[in-house]
């Protein structure tokens, strides 16, 4: 038993964030594989060392909460505007006046106090059998509560970040009694309870376990591109839907970052928010991961191409966060699993 | 030393409690705080008041953690203890066809963690997974003109942990049953009881508490199940502890829930125990004689041995097979490359948690020992609570003191030389091992005690006598005899530590990540094909323990030959 306490000691040496001079830190609640790609051309480009945390958006802001000022992280990655406002609204973030991140991003993905930015866009669309439904009945959120839909409705559990900025849109625009009217209409449809991920509830469709399914758009292009023969015949049976279009447009998330307030690089981690608006930063979350680029003039993925343009809510991203809480609990008043 | 008189008090008012400072007894106290402290700061949060949270909870969601909590537990202890005892009796009393195989292999669905079997069963029975496609293909069917029971669901959810939790009490009925005397089953053949009615009257019976020990670990393994339970989308307790903390951003009420939770263990372990009551477990003779075998022939033989490949198909075979396959056609490109560092990973902090844990495991049974007095065995008792406990409420338990330790010291520094340290106490995988000891220790330790407690005190006055320490006696005379048992107590850590997920996803340092982080990352990402390159890792190098594990048990089993 002797050689514990050394064996402890070097490998807490071992494992310890090294302390190199250019490196920058990131915690990430992106859990994408393209993302080793973004890192490592980031290196190549600045020679900066990225060393990252991957983990649950929450977890990783009660980690930084924690550890305050002694908090290695310089950059904050998450993919939901919901956590992007908590994480301001708990002071993890300080304001980023650069001129390079105002030119090239719209004024949408920018916090006014450069507290954070949006790097890229996801859309929450509805996924419909053709076989079965007339897109018209089913053109709008609110539609998915329409009795004519019961027992016709594949949705995942509320647990997910997802849904519950979903939710926290629909609160902001029909207020919070038409909501969880809603929610109530839509528990009310499901065609089972709610299992599996995303890309679960398109394959529901595909199999006729139900008519109507709620996903984001990227799991179904996923699908589409897999090397799987039999989930890409399955998708190929789902069509995709814009809810929205004739009122305030389709509900948009976006994978977002900003400069941690005790950030001990924060050159660099300036330099990594700037490279994520670069167009070899936009290529690769386009291409790889299938999300909308944010940045003038980058190339979409084809296939998100040829579904052509259309119209995004702008709801103010902070609104998702500040209702989060209340879309958690009318989520547990309906029963939404 | 004899105890403080008092005229008011009757004598032994005080040695009940005496606290006596040898190095053992100031040993056992500083171990079990240290173990305990996470868990306190956890439970210390009961005292705080919410703001109506818990009126929500309790007329939203309360209701619907308690019943599937409740369900799987029973399920869950009903299905291993079925399993467990019944294939520990068959390989044990009978003899079969392949009975030599299954002594081992009942072992192997311990490599499995719960999430990946979850995972794998999901990928091929789902409705649009490969069963069911070639299902609806081959008949010609089409969904909904069929039934087929959903996986994702309680019921699923109960069986696939029965089947990768019953090892538990296999191993442990199995030991107990190769323990008894062979005078008690002629006592029993002599009343004229055929095989059946001693199993039921007499050898169960008297392996009540392996079975009860094998059914708790496998129930508290179940109670803090997160991956698999979350997957398939069943709440349960520790499924809305987690929620309640990140979603609805009230530690406090999480922290409450923990409590319950915790309460729950503690009042089944004293129902066992007061059910117990008075009743003593002792085999009158220690002599070991080769059992006599029931061979089975015939439909018999195979229905034994049936009986046994079922459990090792269905939590081993078929996710083994499941998963490579996965991972040939659609594996997991990027991870090749780093597979070494993450196996690295998960093999250091596994072995180096099971020595600690097996070591403090010692110090502990060894000072109860010493010293067997209500405060020391009540302190050892809160020292293995950690099990009972969801590793991501372990985990935040321990984050709050230690980060706390490290930003107070920048702080200071900053304030006082301008620098910035970083985080010393919470940036490294020391608070990783810590945070295994703590889930863990309750593992070694019953293994240890357990071991402990067959070697006769006599032992110990004859070493003793012979001049020995205290010290000198553990390292002379007990740990040679406890060989065995240590290793085993090891071999469970490593597996347990290999397949931990929620804490190691909390508290892990930068650039650092295990096979089970991998796995589970990329499963949540929705990728299950590609996270299958990663689960058969885990499986792959849990299944080297679990192979030594059983070599360690034939070697540990009484020896036939000698006795011959």
């Amino acid at each position: 038993m002797k050689q514990a306490p050394v064996a402890l000691a070097v490998s807490a040496a071992l494992f310890s964030a090294s302390a190199l001079a250019d490196q920058v830190n990131i915690y990430s609640a992106r859990h994408y594989d393209s993302d080793e790609i973004l890192y490592k051309a980031f290196t190549d480009e600045t020679g900066i060392e990225v060393n990252v945390l991957e983990g649950d958006s929450d977890q990783l802001i009660q980690r930084m909460q924690r550890e305050g000022i002694a908090s290695p992280a310089d950059v904050m990655l998450t993919v939901d505007a919901g956590r992007l406002w908590r994480a301001e609204e708990d002071g993890l973030f300080q304001s980023v006046d650069s001129e390079v991140l105002n030119e090239r991003l719209p004024e949408t993905m920018r916090h006014p106090d450069g507290m954070w930015f949006g790097f890229s866009q996801r859309a929450r669309v509805i996924f419909y059998n053709p076989e079965n439904v007339d897109p018209s009945e089913i053109d709008t959120y609110e539609a998915l509560a329409e009795p004519g839909l019961e027992g016709r409705v594949c949705i995942r559990s509320s647990n997910n970040i997802y849904n519950q900025s979903l939710l926290a849109s629909l609160i902001e625009h029909d207020g919070a009694e038409n909501a969880e009217a809603w929610a109530q209409g839509v528990v009310n449809n499901m065609a089972r309870d709610p299992e599996g991920g995303d890309t679960d509830q398109i394959l529901g469709v595909a199999s006729g376990e139900c008519d109507v399914a709620v996903a984001n758009h990227y799991y179904y292009t996923r699908l589409l591109n897999s090397d799987n023969d039999a989930e890409r015949e399955a998708a190929e049976r789902v069509e995709i839907l814009f809810p929205n279009q004739d009122d305030r447009g389709t509900h948009i998330n976006v994978g977002g970052a900003g400069l941690v307030a005790n950030a001990q690089n924060p050159e660099n981690g300036i330099r990594f928010l700037e490279f994520l608006a670069s167009n070899e930063a936009q290529e690769i979350l386009a291409e790889r991961n299938y999300e909308f680029p944010v940045v003038d003039g980058v190339a979409k993925d084809p296939l998100l191409d040829s579904w052509g343009d259309f119209k995004r809510d702008d709801i103010n991203m902070s609104l998702l966060g500040e209702n989060n809480p209340e879309a958690v609990r009318i989520f547990d008043r309906v029963g939404w699993r | 030393m004899s105890p403080p008189t008092h005229p008011f008090l009757p004598t032994g008012a005080f040695s009940r409690f005496r606290f006596s400072f040898s190095p053992w007894s100031v040993a056992l106290f500083g171990v079990a705080l240290a173990v305990a402290l996470p868990i306190l700061i956890v439970l210390g949060h009961v005292v705080v008041p919410t703001q109506g949270i818990w009126e929500h909870l309790a007329s939203t969601v309360l209701p619907r953690y308690l019943v599937n909590t409740l369900w799987l537990t029973v399920g869950v202890g009903l299905g291993t203890l079925v399993l467990g005892a019944g294939c520990a009796w068959l390989v044990v009393m009978c003899r079969f066809p392949g009975k030599r195989v299954f002594e081992w292999a009942l072992l192997l669905p311990l490599a499995v963690p719960t999430y990946v079997i979850a995972y794998a069963y999901t990928d091929f029975f789902q409705v649009a997974g490969p069963f069911q496609s070639a299902l609806r293909a081959w008949f010609d069917w089409q969904y909904g003109d069929y039934y087929f029971p959903n996986i994702r669901s309680l019921g699923g959810a109960a069986t696939l942990i029965t089947f990768v939790l019953y090892p538990y009490v296999y191993l442990l009925a199995r030991a107990s049953f190769l323990e008894q005397s062979v005078g008690m089953l002629d006592v029993g053949r002599t009343l004229g009881r055929g095989p059946w009615r001693l199993f039921f009257s007499v050898a169960l019976p008297l392996s009540r508490p392996a079975l009860v020990g094998g059914v708790a670990l496998a129930l508290m393994e179940t109670l803090n199940e997160f991956g698999a339970v979350q997957f398939f989308g069943v709440d349960t307790f520790t499924t809305g502890i987690y929620r309640t903390w990140f979603g609805l951003g009230e530690p406090v009420a999480a922290a409450q829930l923990a409590a319950c939770l915790l309460s729950f263990v503690i009042v089944l372990v004293l129902l066992e125990q007061f059910s117990r009551g008075k009743r003593r477990y002792f085999h009158a003779s220690s002599r070991y004689q080769a059992l006599p075998e029931y061979a089975l022939t015939g439909p018999r033989a195979v229905a034994a041995a049936l009986a046994c490949f079922v459990p090792v198909f269905i939590g081993f075979l078929l996710p083994s097979g499941i998963l490579l396959e996965l991972a040939l056609r659609q594996g997991d490109a990027l991870l090749g490359t780093r597979f070494l560092r993450f196996a690295l990973n998960s093999l250091g902090l596994a072995s180096i948690a099971a020595l600690i844990a097996v070591a403090l495991a010692v110090v502990l049974s060894y000072s109860v020992r010493l010293n067997d007095t209500p405060a020391a065995r009540l302190f050892t008792r809160v020292a293995a609570m950690g099990y009972a406990i969801p590793g991501s409420v372990v985990a935040v338990g321990i984050l709050i003191p230690f980060a706390w330790l490290d930003s107070t010291l920048n702080t200071w520094l900053h304030a006082r030389y301008g620098v910035i340290v970083g985080l010393v106490f919470s940036g490294t995988a020391f608070i990783l091992v810590y945070a295994y000891v703590v889930r863990f220790l309750a593992v070694s330790f019953n293994a240890v005690e357990a071991s402990l407690g067959k070697v006769t005190p006599s032992m110990d006055a004859a070493s003793r006598t012979l001049g020995h320490s205290a010290g000198s006696t553990l390292k002379r005379v007990h740990t040679p005899l406890m060989r065995s048992s240590l290793f085993a107590a090891g071999i469970l850590v490593f597996v347990d530590v290999m397949k931990e997920l929620p804490a190691t996803m909390i508290l892990r340092p930068f650039n650092f990540d295990t096979l089970a982080v991998r796995a589970h990352s990329l499963a949540s990402d929705e990728r299950l094909a590609e996270a299958s390159t990663a689960s058969l890792a885990i499986v792959l190098v849990g299944i080297v323990p679990v192979i030594l594990l059983s070599l360690a048990m034939r070697r540990a089993k009484p020896s036939r030959d000698t006795e011959k």
